[in-house]
């Protein structure tokens, strides 16, 4: 990662579908060049001498928290159901998966 | 009619019964019915759920710590009512159907909810001018920011529009919104106030922390909020300690670190340097030790937060799709990812999409390793700083900011020039350690603007942290000034 690579907009193009993001083409753009400039300085940790540290994914020493497995009060159906752009009770609505899905790469 | 507008005198006055709850709340709404269409540092108010809230106390229903004390909510902390927005379109009309932690044991300590404030859209930025909505002014100026993410927080606490606040803090989101608005905030310790129920940005970095006038103000909504939760495994097992028991007695002997890494060459504003400085002085007249310390990775700070902080938001926010909360759009989609894409593109403001891209480059395949795991291993090395400077000395001493509020609109073009903003803050967070912000002066000019001072202390070092800050506000007199709105 030593000098930041230019960043092509088929690259960006490529994070966004990752990302599940659909920027416009304007938009794109810009994203491009302003990704190129943050990516650019954050490559700064690369000089740091990192030979043999382990990465430290969490600054407190956690570890796995355990119970038994009862069955505990759940938030009620209509609470769950009640921010969702559509349903069907029991169900969310979405729109039909089957057939029409090519991007199922990433 | 006089009104404490201090968390501490406001909760004694109310006991004393020298006011009543009720008058307390009405006096709040009445300022924000005057001030708030000039400050904007409310997403929403609930003056009705405040005043039945306040009068629960009056009657004797409600009592506690904090009972019949006016204090806003930063809109990514759930509440059972109203929305809970993150000032984001994709959260406009969320309604949560549980109150966090912090919310839950807030109000089982008789507080009254003024509202929820505004913020960086998702906690995303250092001037609330992220917000999906409105912007923020800041109350010493109202041509300059608040600072943020906890902008709505602080502008309503300086501008006298609450009692005391609550905020979270990511990278600095506390501590300089406190700074540029006057106040004590503070960032506690990684685990020890429960993150249940705040809207998640990156979730090895936030913690939930409050504002106040005071560092005692402050040192008492910690004590409500902290302790552990089995709600969040990342909350530390076992009781809190009370934050206020001893924070009247002075430190002997109190060492005070100053790493030569926080002296600036550029950049620094230079009345927030001599203030700095001045602030060091006043240490050493009460006797302190000053001790040179050095902390080397520091200027790989802002560059590990900038991958890690992204790669967290960019799986965190995986959870907007468009279909079980949140914004879906209405434009005829082809498939299900579609959907998702569009939903997200609607609803997720610029910065919100752009922290979303860099995560997902960096977490992606090629780029990983180069990326994310050497911030990581860059995050090790910050964290072994402090350790080996905090043998040495009992807090380190900094400024919060390089700089006072800037004017609105100064930064919103360059993302990096608002990132660096965050130069001094940024290591806490990504080591875990407390840090605290306090008033320590003000620049000259007809409309002086606040300077803060942090102080950084060892994890779970919050009382000796927040008797260190003490000493100091007990020997100056910055945090009685109020902003002339």
């Amino acid at each position: 990662m030593s000098a930041p690579r230019k960043l092509s907009l088929d690259d960006v193009r490529h994070v966004a579908r990752l990302a599940r993001l659909a920027p416009d083409e304007a938009t794109l753009q810009k994203l491009t060049l302003q990704l190129e400039s943050i990516l650019g300085n954050v490559a700064k940790i690369s000089e740091a001498n990192t030979t043999g540290v382990e990465p430290l994914a969490h600054a407190v020493p956690l570890h796995n928290v355990l119970r038994d497995d009862v069955v505990e009060e759940s938030l009620p159906l209509e609470k769950v159901l009640q921010n969702a752009p559509e349903t069907d009770p029991p169900f969310f609505k979405v729109p039909k998966i089957l057939g029409g899905d090519e991007d199922s790469a990433g | 009619m006089q009104f404490p507008d201090t968390l501490i005198s406001a909760r004694d006055a109310i006991r004393s019964k020298a006011v009543s709850a009720v008058e307390l709340t009405r006096h709040v709404m009445d300022r924000i019915a005057a001030i708030e269409p000039t400050i904007r540092a409310y997403n929403s108010v609930h003056a009705e759920l405040a005043l039945e809230q306040a009068a629960g106390v009056d009657a004797g229903e409600r009592g506690g710590e904090l009972a019949g004390v006016p204090i806003a909510l930063k809109d990514n902390l759930c509440t059972s009512f109203g929305t809970t927005t993150c000032s984001s379109k994709m959260l406009a009309n969320f309604r949560a159907p549980y109150d966090a932690t912090v919310v839950k044991r807030l109000a089982a300590a008789g507080a009254v909810f003024t509202g929820k404030t505004n913020l960086d859209e998702f906690a995303m930025g250092s001037s609330t001018e992220n917000s999906a909505f409105h912007t923020t002014r800041n109350p010493w100026d109202t041509d300059r920011v608040p600072g943020g993410s906890s902008g709505g927080s602080a502008a309503a606490l300086a501008a006298g529009l609450c009692v005391a606040s609550i905020g979270s803090d990511t990278g600095g989101s506390i501590r300089q919104p406190a700074a540029l608005c006057g106040l004590v905030g503070i960032k506690p310790t990684y685990g020890r106030v429960s993150r249940y129920g705040l809207v998640a940005f990156a979730s090895s970095l936030d913690q939930i922390g409050p504002f106040g006038h005071t560092v005692a103000d402050a040192a008492l909504l910690l004590n409500v909020m902290a302790g552990h939760d089995r709600k969040d495994s990342t909350s530390v097992p076992g009781e809190a300690p009370d934050h206020l028991a001893e924070l009247e007695r002075p430190i002997d002997k109190l060492r005070i670190g100053i790493a030569r890494e926080f002296d600036l060459p550029n950049g620094m504003d230079p009345e927030v340097k001599a203030s700095f400085n001045a602030a060091v002085a006043q240490y050493r007249a009460m006797g302190a030790e000053l001790v040179d310390v050095s902390l080397p990775h520091t200027e790989y700070g802002i560059a590990a937060y900038y991958v890690i902080a992204p790669c967290e938001a960019s799986s965190n926010l995986a959870r907007y799709d468009g279909v079980h909360f949140g914004h879906r759009t209405r434009e005829p989609v082809k498939d299900v990812i579609e959907l998702f894409s569009r939903s997200r593109s609607e609803g997720f403001g610029e910065e919100v999409q752009r922290r979303i891209m860099i995560g997902a480059y960096a977490l992606s395949s090629g780029y990983y390793d180069a990326f994310y795991v050497s911030a990581l291993k860059v995050r090790a090395l910050i964290k072994r700083d402090f350790d080996e400077a905090f043998k040495r000395c009992d807090v380190i001493l900094s400024p919060t900011s390089p700089t006072p509020a800037f004017k609105i609109g100064e930064k919103t073009g360059d993302p990096m020039q608002m990132y660096l903003c965050d130069v001094f803050t940024v290591t806490c967070n990504i080591a875990g350690i407390p840090g605290i912000s306090l008033p320590c002066g003000f620049t000259t000019g007809d409309k002086p603007l606040p300077i803060g001072l942090q102080l950084l202390g060892p994890a779970f070092g919050e009382p000796k942290l927040l008797r260190a800050a003490r000493m100091y506000e007990a020997a100056t007199e910055w945090s009685a000034r109020r902003p002339s709105v």
